[in-house]
C-alpha cells in the first residue's frame, strides 16, 4: 500500500497554492502538513480526498491512478475536516452508528458503545448531538476514525478543540492506526509526539 | 486514559459495500431525521391547507367556478408546498459536513441521491396527496375526479421531488440560494402541472385522462432512472 502524488498543482485564482509537488506515503508512516492559515493545507487534503479537482498532477494508490471521488479512492480514505459531520438531532451514539454505515463497516454497537467509553463520552453517548461541547463532538469524530479501519486518514487541524487528553487520546489512536500499517496526512500547528515515522511537508513555499 | 481501551478497539472491521443498500440507508437516515422535526413537516402541509383555503375566500364561493379551478389550485399549492420543503434535502447537510462525507462515502452517490430523493417525496409530496381529497372536497369534486386527483398527485409530486433535488444540488452554498433554487426549478415543474391538472380536467368534462397520467407515468420512470445520476453531479460540482 502506498500512496503517491507527483507533480500536483492547484492554483485559487491568481495565487498559486502548490505547483509540482511530489510525495510518497508508506504503510505506517505520517505525513504532517505544515504551512501558515490560507497556505493550502485544507486544500490538499481536500484533493486527496477526492473532493478538490487538482489542476494538474497525478495521485496513485498502489500504482492505480485516482481519479477524483474515484470507488477505490472512496473505499480506501476518510476525511475528517473541520466540521465534525455530526446531525444535532442524533445522539452521539446514533451519529456514529451512522457514520459507519455510510463508511461501509459493520461493527457491533457494544464495540461502538466500548470506543465511545473509552473516548471519555460514558455519560453523553445518548444526549443529541447539539448539547456536547465541541471537543466531545471531536472525539465523537476520533471514534470513528478509530472504529472505520479505513487505510488512510486524511485530518484536517483534528485536534482543535480538543483538551490536553483529548489530543493524548488522538495520539493514541493515530500510533495505533500507524502501527497496524495505516497511513495518516493530518494538517496541524501542533508538535505530534508519535513513535511511527512522521514527514513533515511545509506549504506555502511556492515562489509566485 | 484508557490507552488500551482504545487499542483493542483498532482490530480490522471488513468493509462491506452493498451497493443496492445505500438507497434504504440514505433514506432511512433523512426519514429518522425528518420524524426528530415532525414541525417542519406538519408546516408543509398547513401551508398547502391554507393557500388553497384561500382561493374560496378570494373568488367568491360560487361553486361552478370554485370547481371549474380546484385541480389548477390544488396543484399549484401542491407545487409551492414541495419548493419549500427542498431546501431540507441537502442544505442541512452541507452545512454540517455530512454532505461531504455521503459524496466520499464508498457508496455509490446516485443510489444515496436516490434515496435522498425518496425520503424527501415519503415527508413531502406523500402526505400531500393523502389530504388533497378533502382539499377537492372543499372545492365540490366528485368521488370520480377525487380519485384521479390522488393518481395525478401520487405520479407527478415525485417528480417534483426529483427535479427539485437538481435544483437544490446545484444552489448549495450559493447567497439567496433558496430564491435563486425557485426560479430554476418552477418553469421545470410546469409540464407535471399541465399533465397533473389537465388529467383532472379532462376527468370533469368527462374526457380520457390516461393519457395524461400515463406521461406522468413515463415521466417518473425516465426521471428516475436519469435524474439520480444528475444530482450527483451537482453535488459534486457544488463541493468542490
Amino acid at each position: 500500500m502506498t500512496l503517491s502524488a507527483t507533480g500536483l498543482t492547484l492554483s485559487r485564482g491568481p495565487r498559486q497554492l502548490f505547483a509540482g509537488l511530489s510525495f510518497t506515503l508508506m504503510p505506517g508512516h505520517a505525513l504532517v502538513l505544515r504551512g501558515a492559515n490560507g497556505s493550502g493545507k485544507t486544500t490538499l487534503l481536500r484533493v486527496l480526498a477526492g473532493l478538490t479537482v487538482a489542476d494538474g498532477g497525478d495521485l496513485r494508490w498502489n500504482g492505480e491512478r485516482w481519479t477524483a471521488l474515484c470507488a477505490s479512492q472512496r473505499v480506501a480514505s476518510l476525511y475528517l475536516g473541520h466540521t465534525n459531520a455530526l446531525k444535532d438531532e442524533l445522539s452521539a451514539a446514533e451519529n456514529l452508528a451512522e457514520n459507519l454505515a455510510f463508511d461501509g463497516v459493520k461493527v457491533a454497537d457494544s464495540l461502538q458503545r466500548q470506543c465511545l467509553d473509552s473516548m471519555g463520552l460514558a455519560d453523553r453517548q445518548h444526549l443529541p448531538a447539539r448539547r456536547l461541547s465541541q471537543g466531545q463532538k471531536r472525539r465523537v469524530g476520533l471514534a470513528r476514525l478509530a472504529l472505520a479501519r479505513k487505510p488512510l486518514w486524511l485530518l484536517d487541524e483534528p485536534t482543535n478543540a480538543l483538551d490536553a487528553e483529548g489530543v493524548a487520546l488522538f495520539s493514541t489512536v493515530v500510533a495505533g492506526h500507524l502501527q497496524h500499517g495505516g497511513m495518516a496526512c493530518i494538517a496541524t500547528h501542533l508538535p505530534l509526539a508519535l513513535a511511527a515515522p512522521v514527514h513533515e511537508l511545509v506549504l506555502g513555499e511556492v515562489p509566485g | 486514559m484508557n490507552a488500551a481501551a482504545v487499542q483493542t478497539v483498532i482490530e480490522p472491521a471488513p468493509v462491506v459495500v452493498m451497493p443496492e443498500h445505500a438507497v434504504w440507508l440514505a433514506a432511512g437516515r433523512d426519514l429518522r431525521l425528518g420524524l426528530r422535526s415532525r414541525a417542519e413537516l406538519v408546516q408543509a402541509l398547513m401551508f398547502l391547507v391554507i393557500v388553497v383555503s384561500l382561493f374560496p375566500l378570494a373568488v367568491g364561493p360560487e361553486s361552478a367556478l370554485l370547481k371549474r379551478i380546484a385541480s389548477g389550485v390544488v396543484w399549484v399549492a401542491a407545487l409551492l408546498s414541495v419548493l419549500l420543503t427542498l431546501p431540507r434535502m441537502f442544505a442541512a447537510d452541507f452545512v454540517d459536513g455530512t454532505l461531504e462525507q455521503l459524496v466520499m462515502s464508498p457508496y455509490p452517490l446516485p443510489l444515496i441521491a436516490a434515496g435522498k430523493m425518496l425520503a424527501h417525496w415519503l415527508m413531502s409530496g406523500l402526505p400531500l396527496t393523502l389530504i388533497a381529497p378533502l382539499l377537492g372536497l372543499q372545492f365540490g369534486l366528485e368521488a370520480n375526479e377525487l380519485v384521479v386527483l390522488v393518481a395525478s398527485l401520487m405520479l407527478g409530486t415525485p417528480i417534483l421531488s426529483m427535479i427539485g433535488a437538481i435544483g437544490a444540488a446545484l444552489t448549495l452554498g450559493v447567497r439567496g440560494g433558496s430564491i435563486l433554487m425557485a426560479l430554476l426549478v418552477l418553469p421545470l415543474y410546469v409540464p407535471v402541472l399541465i399533465f397533473g391538472s389537465g388529467a383532472v380536467e379532462q376527468a370533469m368534462t368527462s374526457l380520457d385522462y390516461s393519457a395524461n397520467l400515463s406521461l406522468l407515468g413515463a415521466g417518473l420512470l425516465l426521471g428516475a432512472l436519469v435524474i439520480p445520476f444528475a444530482v450527483a453531479s451537482a453535488l459534486r460540482i457544488s463541493l468542490d
